[in-house]
């Protein structure tokens, strides 16, 4: 089943890529047919998940390159199964939601590898699988930015590139030492994530070195501050449906892989460096807010918004509270989500208005008020208001790292109120007030940005009001994580952090 | 010492036997039927040939891997010829290049109007010296090969007469190259000197058990890792290469690059893991300077130049870096990913000189990045197609290339050079900058218009039909090695050299 879920993608994308290029309606078609049936897979998935096993589920293995010990192997858990299940609504409603102005067929057939690429990752239980695809990602992005991106595209879509590129050049070899050294301990060459993980066959100051390699793609990825500086270019210059994809899902390859594989492999490590990356997450947060505040791009400004939910999510990974990482892995949904749907909103805002300078508009409440009103449901979400999914997600977040990791916690509340700051000070300019001249002419939405836009804020209020079925769903995965850490560190969790004080 | 005829098996030569048979008889027919036009019918002869050839090889493989009473690696020719599967391996790379260039040769020799069969015995002569360079257990027979490979390379370099650059890359390429193999006969005798035998097994014997450190045999060793430094244009040995790829026929670059590069590093293979094995003390820490120098200089280098060719030529040389590294790893999944790394370089290089060969137009001066503008809206087959191959080079997975890379890395760590293999994996990153300045040019710029009559009058890009199936394969090739690698890492794991 998770073999097809990578299948079908690409087999559409093979279809699109032999379609001849005028027949439009047909390529249509296979794209809409190969997207959704994935997404309908994805929801397949989460129906027959078992939420009572934390293990991994539906496991199906193949030798793939026998003599490297190198196999086909997926699997899914509590903390990939809502990123795979995000990934499945996303990509239809990125690729059909934003207009493609110019070549639709390599449109979709980059956005469809790209989706095969996504859920490789998240379904990859094999270190060399996952590698690639955590780089076959990198390709359709880069076309996707540079071929259908704005004026700077070109530079951007170097950028990332090269950015993501360097992280993952250190992440090889750090797979390979694992791989070579657990060898030499064991006798056995395999790449299996999960025998490597259990082994704990390498020595501490050794496995902080890999943790570090490997930690150094996923925080190019997230993006991590410092490392964070191709986010914005590519996120502002890539066409609507790109960012889309690149905040919904492509930041949590990173944040996904810090949980998989950096606590899984190298829980003393991680444990270790925590509070570094605790600080920076942190730093993420309050710069991400302040930077977001001043910009005067409202592209940009979601850009670095990103910046800093995504910091939330790694103090919520490295506060290794169950909380905390129940929260980080809804989050990351919840971001997705939330900053997927306002990457459409301001799509759509320059689809009408040829800008997106602050400065120049102005008074669309009045003209769109439908429109205002879904930017409003949005917005709110991603400041956290409760209610609301944002709210969630951030909350045990902030909770979980409390009672681990105090001051850290306080320190990244503050984001919060920030967050209000900065989207609420662009909301009130770019909506409020009289519109004048161009913004007098603002189209209400379209049935068809509706129909995009209804689900996600059917999601995005639904997780709000009742998270229960997905939180209880990562819970046993989670746990198993935190024992895994436990089991394999000098470290303890809290009662009060575990929910065992209740 | 009265000095005999020694037996020759005749049967151990086969594909060398097949190779210059095809040469020789070309030869004939271009001069008994110089008025006669044959069409395409000496480029069909020339790949049959090599196609001959690789049948043979199968046939020698089957007998040096098999269990049966009799199989096994054996020596030939009075022990001067070795067959392995090391051997084998690299004449499967070497015949293959062939079969690739002639396939872009013939589309080019008749855009240029340039003498069929003579180009074909050059092609099919040089590829025989490769294959004697590969077999050869015996460093004057190395030395032969290695001369047979490279007279006939300077000949084709040159092969367009009219062109001066042409011209100039066969005269540079001839003088230095006749200077890289002073120097290699040189290291010849001083090993010889050092050890009393010029036959790699005995010297191999010689040095078993014992820390041979006098300057005689140091200088020997030094002066064979210069000569074959350069065939396989590793820095600070390089200076030829921009130039000579730049200069010669697209084709001939092409094969050039792919099959004097496996037949140079065949050589330093054996010769420095096999026979040398025992002092790779002395050599291991020279080979990770010119790995790392290789690496560094060609990825650097190639990120300033707008010629594509050039661009090529300075990839080239990190690609011989990285191959360097599974020499450096010296263990046995070092050298099975430097054989894996040469067949997957071959296909990749070919393809890639195929796209440029094509690109190039009538007269072979295209080669700007410029002329590469907006291929991808005029001919997006080919555009495709170099796609593949420059992100094969990149090292992108689901390419061989990846593979490729992939394998002389583990190499690399497993024998636990940390800071070679990060070293490699930062000049890969930088190596991807420009293989997508070039992917860029191609989808991202549109075609230039300064000059829009010129545009108009400009006729469409033409594929010969050989041409198209030349990248046809090598784009297979590159994808299905990429996705299911399998079957070729067993085979250069098995592909192991003979030791006595």
């Amino acid at each position: 089943m998770l073999t097809w879920l990578i299948l079908v993608p690409v087999l559409g994308a093979a279809v699109v890529a032999l379609l001849p290029r005028h027949q439009e309606q047909a390529i249509k078609a296979v794209t809409l047919v190969a997207s959704v049936a994935t997404g309908v897979l994805s929801l397949a998935l989460l129906g027959a998940f078992d939420s009572g096993d934390s293990g991994f589920q539906m496991v199906s293995e193949r030798e793939w390159v026998g003599a490297l010990g190198i196999s086909w192997k997926l699997g899914v858990d509590g903390i990939s199964l809502f990123l795979i299940v995000l990934t499945g609504i996303i990509f239809p409603i990125a690729i059909f939601g934003p207009t493609v102005h110019h070549d639709f067929k390599g449109y979709a057939a980059w956005m469809l590898m790209l989706e095969a690429g996504c859920l490789g990752v998240f379904c990859a239980l094999d270190l060399f699988m996952f590698f690639v695809f955590w780089e076959i990602v990198l390709v359709p992005m880069y076309f996707l930015i540079g071929g259908w991106g704005y004026d700077k595209r070109v530079y951007a879509a170097l950028k990332f590139f090269l950015y993501t590129m360097l992280g993952s050049a250190l992440m090889l070899v750090g797979i390979l030492t694992l791989v070579f050294l657990h060898e030499q301990a064991t006798g056995i060459l395999t790449f299996d994530l999960i025998a490597l993980a259990e082994s704990q066959a390498i020595a501490e100051g050794t496995a902080r070195w890999l943790f570090l390699a490997f930690a150094a793609s996923f925080a190019i990825k997230v993006p991590i501050f410092p490392v964070h500086t191709w986010l914005p270019d590519a996120h502002t210059e890539a066409p609507t449906g790109g960012s889309v994809i690149l905040a919904a899902v492509l930041l949590k390859l990173g944040t996904y892989g810090f949980l998989r594989f950096g606590l899984y492999l190298f829980p003393q490590a991680a444990v270790d460096l925590a509070p570094w990356f605790l600080t920076l997450g942190v730093i993420g947060i309050l710069y991400g807010a302040i930077v977001a505040a001043m910009q005067k791009d409202l592209k940009r400004l979601v850009a670095y918004s990103s910046v800093a939910h995504l910091g939330f999510i790694v103090i919520g990974t490295f506060g290794l509270s169950t909380q905390g990482l129940q929260g980080g892995v809804l989050q990351m949904v919840n971001h997705g989500l939330s900053t997927g749907a306002l990457f459409l909103l301001v799509g759509m805002i320059y689809e009408r208005r040829h800008t997106r300078l602050i400065a120049e508009l102005g008074g669309i409440q009045k003209v769109a008020p439908l429109f205002a009103a879904v930017f409003t449901v949005v917005m709110l979400s991603s400041i956290g208001l409760p209610g609301l999914n944002g709210f969630v997600g951030e909350f045990l977040v902030l909770i979980g790292t409390f009672v681990t990791r105090r001051w850290w916690a306080v320190a990244a509340t503050a984001g919060v109120i920030l967050a209000a700051i900065y989207l609420l000070w662009a909301y009130k300019r770019v909506f409020h007030g009289v519109p004048e001249g161009a913004n007098a002419a603002f189209r209400e939405m379209t049935w068809r940005e509706r129909a995009v836009m209804a689900p996600l804020v059917l999601l995005i209020v639904g997780l709000g009001v009742y998270p229960g079925p997905v939180l209880e769903r990562i819970a046993p995965a989670v746990d198993n994580l935190i024992a895994h850490v436990e089991e394999h560190s000098d470290y303890q969790q809290p009662a009060v952090a575990a929910g065992r004080g209740r | 010492m009265p000095l005999g005829t020694p037996p020759v098996e005749w049967s151990q030569l086969s594909p060398e036997l097949v190779l210059i048979g095809g040469a020789l008889a070309l030869l004939l027919a271009g001069t008994f039927f110089r008025h006669r036009h044959f069409g395409a019918g000496y480029a069909v002869f020339t790949g049959a040939t090599a196609v001959a050839a690789l049948v043979a090889t199968a046939a020698l493989w089957a007998q040096v891997t098999g269990e049966g009473p009799g199989d096994g690696p054996r020596l030939a020719v009075a022990d001067a010829v070795v067959v392995d599967g090391f051997g084998l391996f690299i004449t499967v790379a070497i015949c293959s290049a062939v079969v690739l260039a002639v396939l872009l040769a013939e589309g080019y020799l008749g855009r240029e109007r340039l003498d069929r069969p003579d180009f074909y015995v050059l092609m099919l002569l040089s590829a025989a010296g490769g294959v004697l360079m590969a077999k050869a257990n015996d460093l004057i027979l190395v030395f032969l090969g290695l001369e047979i490979l490279s007279i006939s390379l300077y000949v084709m370099a040159g092969y367009q007469r009219e062109r001066p650059r042409s011209l100039e890359a066969s005269i540079k390429y001839f003088v230095l190259g006749a200077f890289s193999s002073a120097f290699f006969l040189y290291g010849v005798a001083l090993t010889y000197g050092a050890t009393g035998s010029t036959n790699l097994a005995v010297v191999a014997e010689f040095l078993r058990g014992q820390t041979v450190t006098t300057g005689v045999f140091l200088g020997g060793m030094a002066f064979l890792l210069v000569g074959l430094g350069f065939k396989v244009a590793a820095v600070p040995f390089h200076m030829w290469t921009p130039d000579v790829y730049q200069g010669a026929p697209t084709p001939v670059t092409g094969f050039m690059a792919a099959a004097a590069k496996a037949a140079g590093f065949a050589a330093l293979l054996r010769i420095f893991f096999s026979t040398f094995g025992d002092n790779r003390l002395d050599w291991q820490p020279i080979v990770w300077a010119l790995a790392v120098l290789s690496l560094i200089v060609g990825s650097v280098l190639a990120v300033v130049q707008t010629d594509v060719k050039r661009m090529l030529a300075y990839s080239s040389i990190s690609h011989a870096g990285y191959v360097l590294v599974g020499l450096q790893a010296a263990n046995a999944r070092g050298i099975s990913g430097a054989l894996f790394y040469l067949l997957a370089y071959t296909f990749m290089v070919l393809g890639s000189f195929g796209v440029a060969t094509i690109v190039g137009r009538k007269g072979d001066d295209r080669h700007s990045l410029d002329d590469y503008r907006g291929l991808a809206k005029a001919r997006p087959g080919l555009a495709f197609a170099f796609t593949i191959f420059l992100l094969a080079q990149a090292g992108v997975p689901l390419t061989s290339g990846f593979l490729a890379k992939f394998t002389v890395i583990a190499a690399a760590v497993e024998a636990n050079s940390y800071a070679l293999a990060i070293i490699a994996m930062v000049a890969a990153v930088i190596a991807a900058f420009f293989y997508l300045r070039i992917i860029v040019t191609m989808y991202m710029v549109e075609e230039y218009t300064g000059d829009e009559v010129e545009a108009e009058a400009a006729p469409r890009l033409a594929i010969p039909g050989g041409a198209a199936v030349a990248l046809g394969l090598a784009l297979a090739f590159t994808l299905i090695v990429g996705v299911l690698p399998g079957p070729v890492l067993d085979f250069a794991r098995d592909a192991t050299i003979f030791r006595l």
